[in-house]
């Protein structure tokens, strides 16, 4: 037949059904181990230190950050961005890959997920944080008021934001939480406790497992997808109009929403791969997340890494092609050149170049180096965001204005308490979810196992 | 009605069927109970009663028992005549702080001042007015003033104090010992008599005028020249050459405010008003009026002299008079003797420094120049600045030797600001009765055996005679406030003359002045519209004009070269801000932003970047003043070469909050010289010590880049064509094209005007602005941390003269070594087409029917996304609570000090946006007025608080869709451009060019783009 398996073996280890349930779920039904408990310790004392840092940022004000009259936003708005960015992988992955069929993503599309979940969450609380006064935050929802009626104003990308962020978080919670039913069930029939099984109960909706379910979940995880699919590359769009929409050098640009978007994807894509590479490591996962896998990812990231350098080159061109003076000064001098350089030159650095060393096969066979790599995009990423807030606000029409721009420790608290969140988040997702979708594996084995390829080429 | 029935028995008995009717459900009907049983369930009974009784008592107690603050707001008991609730007063009344003097008009609310204006009716200021004039309400409500009389430093009460003083002074009197008033100067009539009384009562007494900056040298000089110990009246705006040697006439030099108007006049450019003075700066720091020269020399204090005699010498060539052996001028005065000549009689030369051969040399220059009777005449003579520092140096001795029985301090303070302290505190001493009345518990008040608090000059009666004939009146504009009592009513208690002070001035006025005039038949219409008008002017006689003598010159002019000093020579300075320090604890003028340095909350030493880098100084280095006192470095560009300046009044010690611990005292550094004061001190050695000093500017990035932010041009250039030098506008005008209309307005479009070439940087709108919008004051931490709140501000800008090209530099950008300055004001600019506006989510910025961009603080999130989006940088941010904080201990903190706060302008809170509204709250004031006149309103009415404070009337505000208004004219001037007009922001604020008389000087590439740093 024509039917030609490009992808190989998805599963390796000859597993059989059962094998796949027991391995999948067996870090759960042991006892967790002291790492976990340690991690856990770890991930709360910067949960600790966030939430000290909200409490100071709440209780005296915005003051106590570093931003100042000409740089209005700094760590808080980067961080917000920095962490969309990496939202966008869990349900970029599933989503795309679920559209195009792409079998590959089942080991590795929950754990996206948990992550995408999480980050938004750590997303969402900048643009709260970050607001002179928090407590009427409620103003940004356009609802019917008595006062006048006071409506929001629907020209501010702000508004957008919020619009696309709740839906964004909405959507993809519910499309990973579907997705996880069928392997709750799974966890809720293994469980020896009442209460877990309850639990477990409860959480899978009384699942049965009947063909007619089986359907009604497939149709469902399509249809969340479907919708799901163009909110990916709206919601990072309207975050990049945030700035786009602005009159500042630097800001106002028109390739922002592509730019952003693939930006977005890129980080989300190392996030994965450096929870994936630590997840496999860890519970010895590499039947299921195998070389073929991390090689898959490494590859997008080489495309997506060209296209960044692109986008940088885009932006440069774009600004000395203008001629116009605000949008030179800021790309050729302050940052190619002056104050930023080092910014600049590490996101090009991470970005566009490192990157680059995926194109050999060494590279991407070393897990060790691919794990750094995809640390330093992610570290590349946040300096792309810094490189957009500050250097545009730092030196903008107005000379005498020139402002430099240093984060404050509760900043800094407030970033490294969301790093404790994403922490928690997913801890308790690798404690008590199933890391994989068990059932979307199981749909796989046969087609693409080592025994069936075996079969296919005999057959040949 | 017709009835039917529904069956024969109902025809037989009419009751069947009717039942219903009869008997209806009964309301609370409860099946299975009879009525009785549910009437007696729903019968409330006493328990209940009780229960619903107790808990809404409870409950109301406990919601109004939460701690509400009882405010109280008493109606008056018998309503003033003028008062009405929520209307503002206003009163004219006069500045004089024995330095500087401004007839004023205080705007009163539910009596309390709050706000001082101008007097236009005023011939000498003309409604001018100066930051520390603006500044003044607030320290009406200093509670660190004294507020009471104190005897040997524990509250006493004045009939105690009155009685022993009066009993020490007829002790002194019986034994005829010596009385010595010191005081600063005096220029109201009234009190000059009343201690001509006083004299008459102990006729031992002496007057001793000290003024912390003296000009006795000038009076002198022109003592020994023209035979008159008297200060000129100087017209600036008569002069078409002005020439300043180390004289700061626009920012602190006999009578800034007047002379800043004078030097506006000569300034302004329109069609009908082609020329323009020509203004030479010769100084050692860069003062705000050097900033302002079309051509500035920066010298050394010592050359002052050889310029000077240099320049005599060519003017007496010409005219073949004798001249003086000199060494060549180090910098060239040809094109200034060829203007000076071409302008006879059209030219003024000053100079501020307190040296009566200077001087006396200055006379000549302009009295063979022909000025005399031109550019300055002695017909009125300037009644200020009286100060002589000969009669102080006596005094000190006589107190040291015993021969002072009682000192009064009037208003002076010589422990803080005469640099020889230490023997006055040792005269004082020595003195029996020591009585000082000043405002404050200051450095001398501290030392004196009795202190009698003077009051506040809005809590006063005062009449005023600051040039010969012109007079003014001061009332007060509310009770005072502490136990404090004016100075001249205590001399008059201890004189034994029980009149009070009004009255007497009244006397004194229906004595001497009532009768110079003829429009008044009575003396209480005189006195009646006198005190309304706050100003009287009488005819003075036509004097001669003095002739110069050149004998004085001619036999002293050896006098005037010295030895060229070794080391670092110094210039102490007066700041725009804090001045002599009088008024040092008033936070706003700690917080105005120095005109050229940018600099708050402290004083430095100025040093010339070059100088500087020669011995390896960086900025915010801490170096070691003749190892007589610390300070931090400031590198000043416009700074002469081996010179350094520093600010003369900070360093205040315990004299309020604000000012403690700000700055270091400079005074103890300054000398005698010749029997003068000296400002100018030579042989300074400066030593790292190795610490740095952190100082906060508000602004960090000194160069334009080259962006036409500030247009300029040369008069010539001008001349030909009238759009010189903003030629872009029309090109930026061409290329506006959008898809978007053009906004339109149908009522009033309100615009604001800003002539760049009037603008002086004088930082009066600033505190005017401040004091308007109740704007907070953050303190130096977080001016440093660059969130200065200020609505208004000034940017100053340093560019090339001639070709050099900077070098390379590591610390700070490579600064020229004498810059030409701009000043740029910049407020909202309320733009037609807001960036601000669109982005804001909760829409708390809307653009209203008048082209006003609003701030609705109550819709206000704070996202601060208009701020990032704002390109001019106007909108600020309330990063903590400024009210009411003890981390921000300034004025907004403290119940006294809140009465200053304006009721028609929102105190905003913790996290909102505010900026400039364009005085909002005046512009709807003077259109309800005139609605409720049933007329238009006039051009000119309303005017907005930067406006009004300016002294040089650079600010027009008006309404730009009526083609009759000014700032109609402004907009259509060839000179107009908006700035960033590129952005298209249209915007309502519209700049002049500025123009500078001089040559034409192609220019010179900006100095590149290397880094600069914070």
């Amino acid at each position: 037949m024509y039917n030609k398996k490009v992808r190989g073996v998805l599963i390796q280890g000859n597993k059989t059904y059962s094998q796949i349930t027991n391995e999948i779920l067996a870090p759960q039904e042991r006892k967790a181990p002291t790492w976990w408990f340690i991690a856990m310790f770890v991930s709360t004392l910067a949960m600790a230190m966030g939430l000290w840092a909200i409490y100071i940022t709440i209780s005296q004000g915005i003051g106590t950050w570093g931003v100042n009259n000409s740089i209005g936003w700094g760590w808080g708005i980067i961080n917000f961005v920095w962490w969309i960015g990496i939202g966008h992988a869990g349900t970029a992955f599933s989503i795309f890959l679920l559209i195009l069929r792409q079998k590959w993503r089942t080991s590795i599309n929950r754990a996206a997920e948990a992550m995408t979940v999480v980050a938004v969450i750590c997303a969402g609380m900048f643009p709260l944080l970050h607001m002179g006064r928090l407590w009427m935050a409620f103003f940004i929802f356009p609802y019917p008021n008595s006062r006048g009626p006071l409506w929001v104003n629907f020209n501010s990308p702000l508004f957008w934001d919020v619009v696309a962020i709740s839906t964004y978080f909405m959507a993809s919670a519910t499309f990973w939480y579907i997705g996880m039913i069928p392997d709750l069930a799974t966890v809720r029939d293994r469980a020896t406790s009442k209460i877990k099984k309850a639990i477990y109960g409860l959480m899978s909706f009384g699942w049965v497992g009947s063909a007619k379910s089986w359907l009604r979940f497939e149709t469902a995880a399509m249809i969340i997808g479907g919708l799901a699919a163009p909110l990916v590359i709206a919601v990072h769009s309207i975050v990049s109009m945030d700035f786009a929409t602005s009159v500042m050098a630097g800001w106002h640009t028109t390739v922002f929403p592509p730019y952003f978007v693939i930006g977005a994807i890129f980080s989300g894509f190392a996030m994965v791969l450096t929870l994936m590479i630590i997840i496999r490591k860890v519970f010895k996962f590499q039947d299921f997340v195998t070389d073929g896998h991390l090689d898959a990812i490494g590859r997008i990231l080489t495309f997506i890494s060209l296209i960044m350098g692109t986008a940088y080159t885009t932006e440069i061109f774009i600004a000395w092609y203008s001629g116009m003076e605000g949008e030179i000064y800021t790309f050729f001098h302050n940052r190619i050149t002056g104050d930023h350089t080092k910014a600049f030159w590490t996101m090009v650095t991470c970005n566009a170049i490192i990157p680059q060393f995926f194109w050999f096969k060494k590279v991407r066979k070393n897990l060790t180096l691919v794990f750094i790599i995809s640390i330093i995009i992610n570290i590349g990423m946040w300096f792309e965001r810094y490189v957009i807030v500050v250097t545009s606000l730092s030196k903008d029409y107005l000379p005498a204005n020139w402002a430099e721009y240093t984060p404050s420790i509760v900043e800094i608290g407030t970033y490294i308490g969301t790093l404790g969140i994403f922490g928690i988040g997913v801890l308790l997702f690798i404690r008590y979810i199933p890391m994989m979708a068990m059932s979307e594996l199981k749909m796989i084995l046969k087609g693409t196992s080592i025994i069936t390829n075996q079969k296919q080429e005999d057959h040949e | 009605m017709k009835k039917y029935w529904k069956s024969l028995d109902e025809l037989k008995d009419k009751s069947i069927g009717s039942d219903i009717e009869k008997k209806p459900e009964p309301e609370f009907s409860i099946e299975g109970l009879s009525e009785v049983e549910v009437s007696d369930k729903l019968k409330s009974n006493r328990r209940d009663f009780l229960k619903f009784f107790g808990f809404s008592v409870g409950t109301a107690a406990l919601a109004s028992s939460c701690e509400m603050p009882v405010r109280k707001a008493i109606p008056y008991l018998s309503a003033p005549e003028e008062v009405i609730p929520g209307m503002a007063n206003y009163y004219a009344s006069t500045f004089f702080d024995g330095h500087d003097f401004c007839p004023v008009v205080v705007k009163v609310r539910d009596g309390r001042p709050i706000k001082i204006e101008g007097n236009e009716l005023s011939n000498i200021t003309h409604g001018g007015t100066s930051a520390r004039i603006q500044a003044s309400v607030l320290n009406l409500y200093d509670s660190a003033r004294q507020q009471y009389p104190l005897k040997n430093g524990s509250k006493a009460n004045w009939d105690t104090v009155d009685q022993e003083i009066k009993n020490k002074l007829q002790e002194i009197a019986e034994k005829e010992g010596k009385i010595a008033i010191l005081t600063s100067t005096i220029i109201s009539p009234s009190f000059l008599q009343v201690i001509e009384e006083f004299k008459a009562q102990y006729p031992s007494t002496e007057v001793v005028y000290y003024d912390t900056i003296s000009y006795s040298a000038m009076r002198m000089a022109n003592k020994q020249t023209f035979g008159k110990a008297e200060i000129p009246s100087y017209r600036f705006d008569e002069a078409a050459v002005i020439v300043g040697f180390n004289a700061d006439f626009l920012g602190s030099w006999l009578s800034p405010v007047e002379f800043a108007r004078q030097y506006a006049k000569t300034r302004e450019l329109n069609e009908e008003k082609t020329t323009m003075s020509k203004h030479y700066q010769f100084e050692s720091y860069m003062s705000l009026t050097g900033s302002n020269a079309d051509i500035r020399y920066s010298i050394k204090p010592s050359d002052e002299a050889v310029i000077l005699l240099n320049l005599y010498n060519r003017i007496a060539e010409k005219s073949d008079m004798p001249t003086f052996g000199v060494e060549d001028s180090p910098v060239s005065l040809d094109q200034l003797v060829d203007d000076l000549m071409k302008n006879q009689s059209k030219s003024l030369i000053v100079s501020g420094t307190n040296d009566i051969y200077i001087q006396a040399l200055v006379n000549g220059i302009n009295f063979l120049l022909a000025n005399l009777g031109g550019t300055f005449n002695f017909e009125r003579s300037l009644n200020t600045r009286k100060g002589c520092d000969q009669k102080f140096n006596g005094l000190i001795k006589d107190m040291n030797d015993g021969h002072i029985d009682a000192l009064f301090m009037v208003n002076v303070n010589p422990i803080y600001d005469h640099f020889d302290s230490a023997s006055f505190e040792l005269g004082m001493k020595q003195v029996g009765l020591t009585v000082a009345m000043s405002e404050y518990h200051d450095e001398s008040a501290k030392l004196a055996s009795y202190v009698c608090p003077d009051s506040h000059y809005l809590e006063s009666w005062s009449d005023a005679e600051p040039y010969t004939g012109m007079f003014t009146l001061g009332q007060p504009a509310i009770q005072t406030i502490f136990d404090t009592r004016q100075a001249p009513e205590s001399f008059l208690k201890w004189a034994g003359i029980e009149t009070d002070y009004h009255t007497y001035i009244q006397n004194y006025w229906e004595n001497n002045l009532f009768d110079k005039q003829d429009q008044y038949l009575t003396f209480n219409d005189f006195w009646n519209h006198t005190l309304q008008n706050g100003v009287f002017d009488i005819e003075v006689p036509v004097a001669e004009c003095p002739m110069y003598d050149f004998e004085f010159i001619g036999s002293n002019a050896n006098k005037l070269i010295s030895e060229k000093p070794d080391g670092l020579e110094l210039v102490l300075y007066e700041k725009i801000g804090i001045g002599t320090g009088k008024m040092a604890n008033n936070p706003w003028l700690q917080e105005l932003p120095d005109p050229i340095s940018k600099g708050v909350w402290d004083n430095y030493i100025a040093l010339s970047p070059k100088y500087a880098r020669d011995n390896q100084i960086t900025q915010e280095d801490v170096v070691n003043i003749n190892g007589q006192l610390t300070l931090p470095v400031m590198y000043q560009p416009g700074q002469p070469y081996g010179t350094a300046a520093i600010a003369i009044g900070y360093g205040r010690v315990e004299i309020g909050k604000v000012a403690n611990g700000i700055g270091k005292n400079v005074y103890p550094l300054s000398s005698m010289k010749n029997g003068y004061k000296q400002f100018n001190i030579a042989g300074i050695t400066i030593e790292k010590t190795g610490d740095t000093y952190p100082l906060a500017t508000t602004q960090t990035h000194h160069s334009m880049e080259g962006r036409p932010l500030v247009r300029e041009t040369v008069l010539d250039s001008w001349k030909e064509k009238k759009n010189s030098g903003n030629e872009l506008h029309e090109i930026n005008e061409k290329k506006a094209v959008s898809l978007y209309k053009k906004p339109e307005y149908e009522g009033f479009h309100w615009g604001l005007g800003v002539d760049l070439n009037k603008c002086i940087g004088c930082s009066a709108c600033v505190v005017a602005c401040q004091a308007e919008n109740n704007v907070a004051v953050i303190g130096k931490e977080e001016v440093k941390n660059r969130r200065i709140m200020h609505w208004l501000r000034i940017d100053r800008y340093y560019s090339l003269i001639g070709p050099e090209k900077p070098g390379p530099d590591t610390i700070y950008r490579i600064e020229p070594e004498n810059p030409e300055v701009v000043h740029q004001p910049v407020m909202c600019q309320h733009c037609d087409n807001a960036p601000c506006e669109n982005v804001c989510p909760v829409a708390a910025t809307p653009h209203s029917k008048e082209g006003l961009n609003q701030m609705a603080y109550n819709r206000c999130i704070g996202t601060r996304y208009c701020m990032n989006n704002c390109p001019y940088r106007v909108r600020r941010f309330n990063w903590y609570r400024f009210v009411d904080n003890d981390k921000f201990d300034f004025n907004q903190n403290g119940q006294l000090s809140k009465m200053v706060l304006n009721p028609d302008v929102v105190v905003r809170e913790r996290g909102v946006v505010e900026k400039c509204s364009f005085c909002v709250q005046r512009i709807q004031e003077k259109k309800l007025d005139a609605k409720k006149q049933g007329r238009l309103l006039r051009d000119g009415e309303i005017k907005t608080a930067c406006e009004q404070a300016c002294p040089t009337n650079a600010l027009v505000f008006g309404d730009m869709n009526n083609s009759d208004t000014r700032i109609a004219q402004i907009k259509a001037d060839p000179r107009t451009y908006n700035l960033l007009e590129e952005l298209h922001t249209l915007s309502s604020v519209s700049y002049l060019t500025k123009v500078r008389n001089k040559d034409y000087v192609p220019p010179v590439e900006d100095w590149g783009h290397d880094e600069e740093h914070a």
